[in-house]
């Protein structure tokens, strides 16, 4: 804290010493916020990895070899390899891709749909949106991993069918997430004037409420982005997922627990990617919903 | 279908009647008390009739909970009445859907109480005051934009700013000038100045009074405070539990009241010989009749049988 401060007031307000002032002139320009920069290289930096996969890396993530077993941290194999043999590295590099996937497909999904219908129904009468909502509230207790095992079963067991159902059994999250941020919006007066203005419902949706509800629904997608791609690991765990030999992180930490005793880095590699990437998508996640709103603009500046 | 044309011809005779309210009821329903009882009701308006005619300033007065602000919006048709009726230039409005109201729409706007909550935070001053044009498909509001900015003294880099860099004043001339936007013939403002700071209150109504003056605009001006409405409007009309008590000019309601409780309000207008003669609260809470300072403020309607 150096420099002078503003005394009081919400900051980021026009300077006025009279009513009618004419607002500054200078606009403090905007500032990142670190949340914003942090989560975003996090992010930038797997995807980057994960394109970088397809081109090169260290070794093959699939390549089995038996002499090379279970070998630690070297200048060889950076993190040492698993118990085939297999680049630990390598294969996180490539478990990137179906990390990345399966949470911007299942949380895509879930959005995508989820918070369209979440709006609609905030908009529709009462009590068509209560029992809409209900049943959405039916959807909501029935278990991610469940459909997912019955997706599984359906249409046999893939990465694709994997972050399909987890798509599915998110759009229950974001329309209720949605619903409650526009009946709130719905209530302001805002809306109101959009009303005496002549706005159609149409219009004072996108206009007024969505851009009202981003910042819920972005901060619900980047927590939705974590859980799915724990959810990813998980179904692989249990068979439903990534079929071997494909390297999902959630797969690679799954084969390294039966090793933790004896190789604790196996599965704290996988672990640290899959923590580092749900730190990162919910850092972007808030970054974002700050940096959107016009509210929190000014007040960077001076912090 | 509506006898809309008949009123035309008139015209030169008298003024139009711009608002004919008959009759109007507004009840809300309230939360659910009892499984076995119908959730009770409040009445916030309780068949009025008023009639506002073209250029008249017609001011609104009662204390909160006594059902003004239901009346203006149902004015604004921003509210559906329980029953009675609303006609605008002849054109009723009851029952009608958001859709069939775009004539109202283009030629009453309305001038909320807080501009705070009445601006969409996530807009730019230039889109919030361009809405109604949008709305209308009204073309050219870029310069229009500039005119209005012109109209309610706020320069033009405003534009580009958000609500909440300006201040309540500020921000309810941005409400005025969205009001303007699409050229009304009648404004409606709910309490326009009791957000805002008591220093910028006279600027603000001023500037209502100097647009209204210049547009030629029929005003109805909701407010709980006579001292203001006296100050801005021909035709008063009082307002106590959802019930119109008295009406009347306001050089009349101000200088001989009839109704007690116009009285009572009249008595509660601070004046500064009053307060050099040593007035306080008390003796102001004194002067109105018990039967009206006992009452509660809202009225609530006996049960109904179920």
């Amino acid at each position: 804290m150096s420099g002078p401060q503003p005394l009081s007031g919400p900051s980021g307000q026009v300077p006025v010493p009279g009513e009618d002032a004419p607002p500054g002139i200078t606009r403090s320009r905007r500032s990142l916020p670190a949340s914003l920069l942090v989560g975003a290289t996090l992010v930038a930096s797997i995807v980057v990895v994960a394109l970088l996969s397809f081109v090169w890396t260290p070794h093959d993530p699939l390549l089995v070899q038996g002499a090379q077993r279970l070998q630690g941290p070297s200048g060889e194999f950076w993190f040492g390899t698993d118990r085939f043999g297999r680049d630990v590295f390598s294969r996180l590099m490539y478990g990137a891709r179906t990390t990345l996937l399966v949470g911007v497909v299942a949380v895509g999904i879930a959005g995508l749909i989820g918070t369209p219908l979440g709006v609609l129904m905030g908009s529709s009468p009462r009590v068509l949106g209560e029992v809409v909502m209900r049943f959405n509230d039916l959807l909501l207790a029935f278990p991610a991993l469940l459909l997912a095992v019955m997706f599984g079963a359906v249409y046999g067991s893939s990465t694709l069918t994997a972050m399909v159902a987890i798509g599915i059994a998110t759009i229950p999250v974001f329309a209720r997430v949605a619903r409650s941020g526009t009946l709130q919006v719905l209530s302001s007066d805002y809306v109101l004037a959009a009303r005496s203005a002549g706005r159609t419902k149409l219009a004072i949706a996108v206009r007024h409420v969505l851009p009202n509800i981003s910042g819920l629904v972005i901060v619900q997608a980047s927590v939705s982005f974590a859980i799915a791609v724990l959810a990813e690991a998980a179904l692989s765990f249990l068979g439903f997922g990534t079929q071997p030999p494909t390297p999902s992180w959630g797969r690679m930490l799954q084969e390294a627990q039966e090793l933790v005793a004896v190789r604790p880095a196996q599965a704290v590699a996988p672990g640290l990617a899959i923590a580092l990437a749900v730190l990162g998508f919910n850092l972007l996640g808030d970054g974002l919903r700050d940096r959107l709103d016009p509210r929190l603009d000014d007040r960077r500046g001076t912090e | 279908m509506w006898p809309a044309g008949t009123r035309a011809g008139h015209r030169m005779a008298e003024p139009e009647v711009i608002y004919d309210v008959r009759d109007l009821v507004c009840r809300f329903r309230q939360p659910r008390t009892s499984l076995r009882h119908r959730s009770p009701s409040l009445t916030a308006v309780d068949r009025v009739d008023l009639q506002v005619t073209a250029g008249q300033r017609f001011g609104l007065v009662g204390e909160s909970g006594s059902g003004k602000s239901t009346l203006l919006r149902c004015l604004a048709a921003l509210q559906q009445p329980t029953s009675g009726s609303v006609r605008f230039r002849g054109q009723e409005l009851v029952g009608r859907r958001d859709r069939q109201l775009r004539f109202l729409r283009g030629d009453v706007q309305v001038v909320f109480q807080d501009p705070m909550a009445s601006l969409d935070p996530r807009m730019r001053v230039r889109e919030l005051i361009a809405e109604p044009l949008v709305a209308q498909r009204a073309p050219g509001s870029h310069e229009r934009v500039d005119e209005l900015l012109d109209a309610v003294g706020l320069p033009r880099g405003s534009a580009s700013r958000y609500p909440h860099q300006f201040s309540g004043g500020q921000r309810q001339r941005i409400a005025i000038a969205r009001a303007l936007a699409v050229r009304p013939s009648v404004l409606l403002a709910d309490e326009p100045v009791s957000a805002l700071d008591v220093s910028v209150r006279a600027q603000i109504l001023n500037l209502l009074q100097d647009l209204v003056e210049r547009f030629d605009l029929t005003l109805v001006f909701v407010s709980h405070d006579l001292a203001v409405v006296r100050h801005v409007c021909d035709t008063v009309a009082v307002m106590r539990t959802g019930q119109l008590v008295e009406r009347g000019s306001a050089e009349a309601i101000a200088s001989e009241p009839q109704h007690p409780y116009t009285q009572a309000l009249v008595a509660a207008v601070p004046t500064l010989r009053r307060a050099l003669d040593g007035a306080t609260p008390s003796t102001l809470l004194r002067d109105v009749p018990s039967d009206t300072a006992s009452e509660s403020l809202v009225r609530r309607d006996p049960p109904e049988p179920s």
